[in-house]
């Protein structure tokens, strides 16, 4: 839900209008067709490859990005629909070139094999840990049920959220 | 996609006029199968209105122990209200046992009630499908039907309803508000579903431009002790192949008050009131769950690959009054 008080504009498309988005904190205005998802607004529209385009119909996962800070699809999710909230990639989760830690941990625990679906694995693993639904494996697995990894690199996945979980994410990294 | 027009109307009001003005308008919420069914040609709308920024997102107490439910609340907030936990913990395990995290975030409860039907034949703009393309036939009864309903089905139409937030619903009698151009009404949410029959594109008694605004819970004490049983072929993030919504009473060993409620084998979700009828005033053991389940059942009619669900129904029932009577309700 937008908390912001949105002006009424008038009826948009089919045609191409202005759409202003705020994406890692830095507004952008396009023109772009009501139809276009955020996950294409994003890839095609600004360069931000992180979120990729598995299934395109809601059911792998690999487009996970966070509106207003909860985790979303963005393929079924319109990007016009998104003005006056704040969309968070994966290129926005960290600041200045260094490793969210749940980054690092994914790379210390080698829970990727292909990569195509780490992107949305991280967003979710992220948002999960905020969510408080990471108590043991079980609940790891159900909450993370939405990001499908075709490498089935799932145990070392969890690992790397249990470390996150647990702050022993060092600069020694965790254990193989 | 085709193309299509985006609106974001000032107030429920506005939404109500934009949608009811345009023949192919819809209103927008979650978007998690409008968008989706869009982008396969299933749906088709001209006019899109978000009504995503409107204020029918709250949830409240009502007097005696109910709840209104706003149509605009998302499914994971819903899930994890102790209102819900405590008092209808048959809703928020059924909320969290649907779709995945992700989905549950984006997905509106009034969305999840006009969710559409997961048949393959209904998804595959190619195929015959009455539902989506009246008189044009039903690809599934003489295809793969493995997934499809045994309980409400018809010579047109043997798609599953796929909700199971609704199955919880059906078994507490909720009731469904609605605003419309004519003004606001109330549908009980078993009328609020309606059988195939001869019709099965006309899945709800809504009017073009009629909004739902709210789910009322009734005040239903027995359904602080129940349970949502869902089972499938993955252990998460897939729809029933069965499903129960159960509540029991239970005074001095016999049974003085039940709900009982189907999901995954239904054309609607399935208020199971053979076999409550079945159950009340007998013995609380798994000898009259059975024999109520068995009650039930025996209006079903399975198909060459379903037939398994007339079996795995029954268990499912005796499952969740087993789990109810012996030891935790939760």
């Amino acid at each position: 839900m937008s908390t912001d008080v949105v002006p009424p504009p008038a009826l948009r498309g089919p045609q191409p209008a202005a759409v202003v988005l705020s994406v890692n904190g830095r507004q952008w205005e396009l023109r772009l067709e009501p139809r276009v998802s955020l996950l294409d607004a994003l890839r095609e529209h600004l360069g931000l490859t992180g979120s990729k385009k598995g299934c395109d119909q809601g059911t792998c996962g690999a487009c996970t990005v966070w509106v207003n800070g909860r985790r979303v699809l963005a393929c079924l999710t319109l990007a016009i629909t998104c003005e006056s909230r704040e969309v968070t990639t994966i290129e926005g989760l960290s600041a200045d070139g260094s490793l969210h830690p749940m980054q690092s941990a994914f790379v210390d625990r080698d829970a990727f094999q292909c990569g195509y679906c780490t992107p949305g694995q991280i967003m979710s693993a992220v948002a999960l840990l905020e969510e408080g639904h990471a108590g043991d494996d079980a609940e790891i697995a159900e909450w993370m049920s939405g990001n499908i990894c075709r490498c089935a690199a799932y145990p070392n996945i969890r690992a790397a959220i249990r470390d996150v979980r647990d702050g022993d994410r060092g600069a020694a990294g965790g254990e193989r | 996609m085709r193309p299509l027009s985006y609106a974001r109307a000032a107030d429920a009001g506005a939404a109500i006029a934009l949608v009811a003005g345009h023949p192919e308008g819809a209103f927008l919420a979650g978007g998690t199968t409008e968008v989706d069914l869009t982008r396969q040609d299933v749906l088709r709308p001209g006019l899109l209105v978000d009504i995503n920024h409107l204020s029918l997102d709250g949830v409240e107490d009502l007097p005696g122990g109910g709840l209104r439910i706003g149509a605009l609340a998302r499914m994971s907030d819903v899930a994890r209200m102790p209102s819900v936990v405590d008092r209808f913990p048959m809703i928020s395990q059924a909320l969290v046992l649907g779709a995945s995290a992700q989905l549950r975030n984006m997905a509106s409860m009034g969305g999840n009630l006009c969710q559409r039907v997961r048949c393959g034949y209904f998804r595959d703009v190619t195929s015959p499908c009455n539902k989506r393309d009246p008189g044009s036939g039903c690809g599934a009864l003489d295809g793969f039907h493995r997934g499809h309903a045994i309980l409400g089905v018809s010579d047109k139409c043997i798609a599953t309803h796929p909700s199971d937030l609704a199955v919880s619903l059906v078994a507490l009698d909720a009731v469904v508000h609605t605003r419309g151009p004519g003004g606001e009404r109330a549908i009980g949410i078993d009328d609020f579903f309606l059988l195939p029959g001869d019709t099965p594109d006309r899945e709800h008694p809504l009017d073009h431009g009629e909004l739902i605004t709210a789910i009322e819970v009734p005040a239903v004490p027995v359904a602080r002790r129940s349970v949502y049983l869902k089972f499938r072929d993955r252990q998460s993030y897939e729809f029933a192949l069965a499903s129960v919504a159960a509540a029991i009473r239970i005074q001095d060993g016999t049974v003085t008050g039940v709900r009982l409620a189907l999901g995954g084998v239904g054309t609607k979700p399935w208020r199971a009131r053979r076999a409550e009828a079945a159950l009340f005033g007998q013995p609380a053991d798994e000898g009259s769950f059975a024999e109520a389940a068995q009650e039930e059942l025996a209006q079903a009619t399975p198909q060459r690959q379903n037939a398994f669900k007339v079996e795995l129904a029954q268990r499912a029932i005796v499952r969740a009054l087993n789990t109810l009577t012996n030891g935790d309700g939760r």
